[in-house]
């Protein structure tokens, strides 16, 4: 079993039921409250990918200081989307902060943090996987990349 | 001189073997930290700088 980075297919369905909210002004509903989102982590033996479509403490990590469910993601940035051609954009979203996960030991290996909406009944949004780690009373920190078309955590665009 | 968390309270790191590691690809670059006691692990703390993510490329139906 391995975990696999993907967007996750519900979170595409959901988009077009207006299912999530990443803004704190989003002009087309009139809702001026972002969701709010989560990062949590799982073993290098889960099997997140595509097909997940909440989170679940199954194959989440245990540990020291560590909380089922993860941590809160900073959502401090909307979403921006821009024209990259006259066929063709990108919107895209990244938390406006690192998601750091302090003190803690977590002694399993895991790979894979789950990017989920926990306003929304914890539909998930994306998996992302990196090398697998341990943590021996240490921090596990997450820095994201920057916020651009091209690098930002979540990105959907037209080719 | 620098004190770490550890598995055994808060110590001056002089008493402790350091070893640091990293990992570079496509999708992230990762570095560690690693404190050891006698040998025994006693700090480790990670820091991955994603580089890549998952994207979704939505396209509009052709009509006709």
């Amino acid at each position: 079993m391995a975990n696999t980075q993907s967007m996750c297919t519900s979170f595409l369905g959901q988009l077009l039921s207006a299912g999530h909210n990443f803004a704190s002004n989003n002009v087309a509903r009139t809702i001026n409250t972002a969701d709010t989102f989560k990062a949590a982590l799982y073993v290098t033996t889960a099997t997140l990918n595509a097909s997940t479509t909440t989170y679940s403490s199954t194959n989440e990590v245990t540990g020291t200081n560590y909380t089922a469910g993860g941590v809160t993601v900073t959502n401090a940035t909307n979403p921006t989307s821009t024209n990259t051609s006259t066929t063709a954009g990108v919107g895209y979203w990244t938390p406006s902060a690192s998601i750091v996960f302090s003190n803690v030991t977590l002694s399993t290996a895991f790979d894979t943090m789950l990017l989920y909406n926990s306003s929304q009944s914890n539909a998930a949004v994306a998996v992302y996987t990196f090398g697998s780690q341990t943590i021996t009373a240490g921090n596990f920190t997450l820095t994201m990349p920057s916020n651009t078309s091209t690098t930002a955590l979540v990105r959907l665009q037209t080719t | 001189m620098a004190l770490i968390t550890t598995t055994k309270g808060d110590m001056d790191d002089s008493l402790l073997e350091h070893k640091t590691g990293q990992i570079d690809n496509d999708i992230e670059f990762t570095t560690w930290d690693e404190y050891y006691l006698d040998g025994e692990l006693v700090h480790r703390s990670a820091h991955v700088i994603l580089k890549q993510s998952p994207f979704t490329a939505l396209e509009a139906a052709t009509l006709g």
